[in-house]
Parts: structure tokens; sequence; C-alpha cells
């Protein structure tokens, strides 16, 4: 028998029976709708999440000092003076994987400025430290290289910090004194938003790095952090170990001696964020999993009693030359063409419940091509499982009794 | 030309409680060509030897060439495929497939054909549903053909692969005096054409249009003999119209 022949026959059968048939297929359209919708809230979620944490910053690596201990007391993260502007400008000129580096002075103080004063965020960076950040200007310039090596007194104001101190009027030319010393204001930022914990990004004040070590804190060696680009997202494993290495020999640490920094990269804070979310959608996915079961169940459940029901026509056909093989195949098919059509619908159903939950919602949903794939793979599969003890059942009939069946 | 059926002591019992002997030694030749009809009280071993030459059965002993092969020994499958290519049933119940259109269903046994035909299953169908006369109700369904409308679909059914020969089971059982005397004219009909038939029936009315009649009783065959004023049924029928005044 040819297949065609085969599908012709289910498509006839099942249209006879269209309210049974769109009944029995409900069970698999929900199950697979169900599936769907919960993989693509979940992928995006996830999608949400990467995205925050990619505003913090391209490929970016974050380097900081470790914690030393004093006395025997451990003092945490960042404890230890072990970075230096130095090591700034030797990643710059040894690191090939390094697009772009700067050192991060944190200070911190009252600002004042426009007629009233701010409690901000300075921070002394590089003029590449923007493009680590994927953030860009709004209005006015960056500081430059030249302002780093002259130690300008100029500033770049966070979107928050201009809308705290001058109402959102635009600062630039004006100044501000941080710390009792004058910094005129070159720029201003493009609003961030929050950062990954929640924090206000933009309330941030921006100097060159040797202006803040030099003017500001008054010990000029030191750097808090150094933040670096890798030169592509697949290179950053590479550029983390580079820059390992680097800082090793910059550091004059032998074999066995422990870093005395530490690289963290982007992709780990990834990571830790998603992995919460991904259980919760593989959770999720089970459980829709579980009434895609129960979908075919019902379809065993109705090919059975439709057995019965057509014992007199298997008995017709088998008695005008149908092989038991014709027989089982022919109800296998019905199955199938039920399972997957129904698949097909829930695939279609999703896509609109997904639609309503993006627009009404306001959830990111992202529906992937291999969950369709697979959906439309594992509904086939259901159609051969449930439907086999049906077909089976038909096939076995004896054609004698078939025919004298009422 | 074989013979189209010939069974050499032909036995089938059915292992029951008691094992009932159903069929005790049958030997039965009907060459092509031949309008029998088998009958016998319920009981008789009549619809087990009609299962049994329609090949839906198999004997318990005892050899049985259809069309000239032995197919007493055939698997289920090879059976199947005898039926397809050999036999034409006409079943009491007529036996159509419901909701489906006449033509679809005088299709059916040729979409279990395994032969590649050159002629197209609708064509031929639609050819055998003229030969009966229903070239008007081709995309009738089952349930708006009347009950001897329906039998006719069924006849062209049995036509449709060319078959040996045509196997029909109380074909008129179903049917009033009327629409009786109109199918066994048709039969007549295409008996005349040359096609083998064998009509199981308990009737002596309908008997007498069959050439030769087999009579069974408790599994063997108690009388073999040539009809000897054989009816005309279109014939009747027309009588029959005048006297109820169509």
């Amino acid at each position: 028998m040819k297949i065609f022949k085969l599908l012709a026959i289910a498509q006839s059968s099942l249209l006879k029976n269209r309210t049974r048939s769109i009944l029995t297929m409900l069970g698999i359209i929900i199950g697979v709708g169900a599936v769907i919708v919960m993989r693509a809230i979940g992928d995006g979620a996830q999608q949400n999440i990467e995205e925050r944490i990619n505003s913090l910053g391209t490929n970016l690596l974050m380097v900081r000092s470790s914690s030393n201990s004093y006395g025997g007391v451990r003092r945490g993260a960042g404890s230890s003076r072990t970075l230096f502007i130095k090591d700034v400008d030797i990643i710059r000129e040894q690191c090939s994987l390094v697009s772009a580096v700067s050192g991060i002075v944190n200070v911190s103080g009252q600002i004042i400025g426009g007629g009233t004063n701010w409690a901000s965020q300075v921070q002394g960076v590089g003029p590449e430290y923007l493009e680590i950040k994927s953030w860009e200007i709004e209005d006015g310039v960056m500081f430059t290289e030249r302002d780093m090596r002259a130690k300008t007194k100029v500033a770049v104001l966070g979107a928050s910090v201009v809308e705290n101190m001058y109402g959102g009027v635009n600062p630039i030319g004006q100044t501000v004194r941080i710390q009792q010393t004058p910094f005129k204001i070159i720029g201003v930022l493009e609003a961030k938003g929050q950062g990954s914990g929640g924090q206000d990004q933009d309330d941030v004040v921006l100097v060159p790095l040797t202006s803040a070590a030099f003017r500001l804190r008054g010990d000029s060696r030191y750097v808090s952090q150094i933040y670096a680009s890798a030169v592509t997202v697949e290179m950053m494993d590479a550029a983390k170990e580079e820059m390992t290495q680097t800082l090793r020999q910059a550091h004059k640490l032998i074999n066995g001696q422990d870093d005395d920094f530490s690289i963290r990269s982007q992709s780990e804070l990834t990571e830790a964020f998603t992995s919460t979310t991904e259980t919760m959608t593989t959770f999720l996915t089970i459980v829709a999993a579980v009434s895609l079961l129960v979908g075919g169940v019902g379809i065993m459940n109705i090919m059975l009693v439709s057995v019965t029901e057509r014992t007199r026509e298997i008995g017709i056909r088998v008695a005008v030359g149908a092989r038991s093989t014709d027989v089982l195949f022919q109800f296998l098919i019905e199955a199938v063409v039920l399972s997957v059509a129904g698949g097909a619908i829930g695939i279609a159903v999703a896509y609109g419940v997904c639609d309503i939950v993006q627009n009404k919602l306001d959830m990111t949903t992202i529906v992937k091509t291999w969950i369709i794939a697979v959906s439309l793979g594992v509904s086939a599969l259901i159609g051969i499982v449930f439907g086999l003890y049906p077909a089976f059942m038909a096939s076995r009939l004896d054609p004698i009794d078939a025919l004298r069946h009422e | 030309m074989p013979e189209v059926i010939q069974t050499f002591d032909l036995k089938k019992t059915y292992e029951l409680a008691e094992p009932v002997h159903a069929l005790r030694g049958v030997n039965l030749t009907i060459s092509p060509g031949e309008f029998v009809s088998i009958m016998g009280a319920s009981g008789s071993g009549k619809s087990t030897f009609m299962n049994i030459i329609g090949c839906l059965d198999k004997p318990s002993e005892g050899t049985y060439h259809l069309d000239g092969l032995p197919v007493d020994s055939l698997s289920r499958n090879e059976l199947a495929e005898i039926r397809n290519e050999k036999i034409g049933f006409v079943f009491q119940g007529f036996n159509l497939l419901s909701r489906t259109s006449a033509l679809e269903n005088v299709e059916l046994p040729l979409v279990y054909q395994r032969k590649n035909s050159k002629v197209k299953p609708k064509v031929k169908a639609a050819e055998c549903l003229k030969r009966v006369g229903l070239a008007d109700r081709m995309d009738h369904h089952t349930q708006q053909l009347s009950g001897g409308q329906q039998q006719r679909v069924a006849v062209a059914r049995a036509l449709v692969n060319d078959p040996a020969l045509i196997l029909a089971d109380e074909p008129t059982g179903n049917l009033d005096s009327r629409t009786s005397l109109d199918l066994m004219g048709l039969f007549q009909e295409l008996n005349d054409q040359g096609i083998t038939i064998v009509l199981v029936t308990h009737e002596p009315e309908i008997a007498k249009f069959t050439k030769r009649v087999v009579e069974m009783r408790d599994g063997l065959v108690v009388r073999d003999s040539e009809i000897e004023d054989r009816g005309d049924a279109r014939k009747e029928l027309e009588e029959f119209s005048g006297v109820i005044g169509l």
C-alpha cells in the first residue's frame, strides 16, 4: 500500500468524525501549546536578564585585587592594594585579546554645583571606559588621553546627576566642585537604567582616572578595579587567561603563588542569574509535558472506541483483500495524523497565546525553532506510541466475526 | 480453463468444549460459467462452507483449489490477496462503508490491489456501476440509496476486480420480493455474460433462478442437481409489476 493512499483513507475517516477528531486532538493541542508557551516565557525571561547584564558592558572582564589577610584576619575581596595604574598600561600594551581597558578609581564625596549639592559616586576612569560599558555620550564630549596625561579637571555627568542637580537642564560648561576641587562639565551620559543589582547606573560622575588619583584621592599609584573588553565573546576565556598571565608577570608572582587579583567575566554573572530561570522553565516544561502525555492517552482511548465502532468496516476491508498490516497502518496513521495535526494546531495556538502574553502582560516571549521541531516530533511519537495498541487490536480482528458485528 | 472451485473431502471442526463437526467431507466441483445455489437449513454447514470457499476461513482437513490454485494452506495475508484478486463478495447486509459514496465503495478492492493495473480505479469503478445500472448514482452516499440500490453497489464492488467467482451470501435476505427479483435478474444477466456465481440461500424461489442446486445437511452434500424449470427473473418481475399494478 502506498503511503498516500493510507493518508487519504485516514483523512477521509477523520473528516467523517469531525467533532470527535477535534476533541481527541484537544489534548495534544493543549499539551503542545502549554509546552511551547512555557518555554517561550522562560526563554523570554532569560533573554531579559541577559540583556540587562549585557548593558553592564560588552565582553566585560572585571579585575579586582584579591582578599588579603592581615594577622590571620581575612579582609574580603578588594581589600588589598595590588592593582596599579601601570597595570592598566601593561594590559593595554601586552594583551592582544583585549580591545579596550580602563582602570577605575572610586572616590566618594559631596558634589556641589547648580546651586545645590548631591552625594554621588565619583569614578576616575580612562577614555575607553564608555566603550567597555557600551555607553554613549548624550551631549558634549568624553575626556581624552590628553586629559589623562594633563590630569585635567573635567567631568562627565550621568543622567541622574543632571536630573538631580540641574533639573534636567543641560549643564555643559558649568562647574561642579568635588571635594572642593572645581571640575568643568564637558559631557552628559545617556541614561542607562538599572544595573543587574537594581542600583542606578546613571548616578555617577566620571572624571579622568589620573585626576581622581592625584587630585582627589592622593594615593596616585593604585586603582580599585580594572575593566577590560575582550575582542569577541568567544575570546572571553582566552582573554581572561592572557590577562591573568600578564598580570602575574607584572606582579612578579612565581609558580605556585596565588594570584593577588581575581578576574570575573560577565558570562559568569549571566550564568548565575540565568540558572534560576532555567530551573523554573524546566520545571514548568515538565508539567506541560505531562499534560501532553495525558493527551496521548486520550488518543489511545478514542482510537480503541473507534476500532470497536468500526469493526464492521474493518471486516469489509479485510473481506475485499486488506492485509492485517494494511489495517494496522490505517489505524496507526489515523492516530499519527490526529496527533501531528493536534501538534500543528497547538503550535499555532501557542503563537497566539505568546502574542497575548507579550502585548497584554508585557512579558517577553521567545519561540525557538528547535522547540517547534521537537513539538512536532514528539506529537508524531505520541501518535505512534498510543496508536499502536488500538491499531494492533484492529489488525487482529477475525473477518468473519467482524462482518457479523452489529 | 481450470475449474473455479474444487474441494476434496473438505472437513471443518470447531474445537469447542465439545468438538463441532461443521463440515464432514465435502466434495464439490464448480466449473466456469456456472450459476450455483447452495441451500440448507441453519446448522447445515453452508455458512462454514461459504466462508472456506470465500477464503475467509481455512478447512481443518481436505484440499481446496480455487481457480486451479491450492489455497487451503495459504497464510492469512496470502488469503487476503486471493480474496482481493479472485473473489467478489455480496453479503446479506450489503456491507458498504457508511458516509462514503457509491463510487468510493466500489473502488475499495482496488485500493488494496497489489498488482499494478493500467486501468484507473475511478474509471474501472464507474464502469462497474454502469454495468449494474447505477451510472446516475455514483456520487450518492450509502444512506441516500435504497436497499436494492445498495445491493447493486455491492454487486458492482464484487465485479470491480474481475473475479473468477462472485460469492453471494443470502443477497436477497434484506430485500422485498420485487427488489429480490430485480437483483436475481441482474445476477442472471451477469451469468449470461460468463461470470461464475455461487449463491447461498435458503429460499427455493430464489434458488430456482440459478442453474444448479447443491443442498447441504449436517455438514454433507445431500443433493446436487440441475434446475429443470429455471425461472427468468426479468420476466417474472414484469409479471409481478403487472399484478400489483405498477
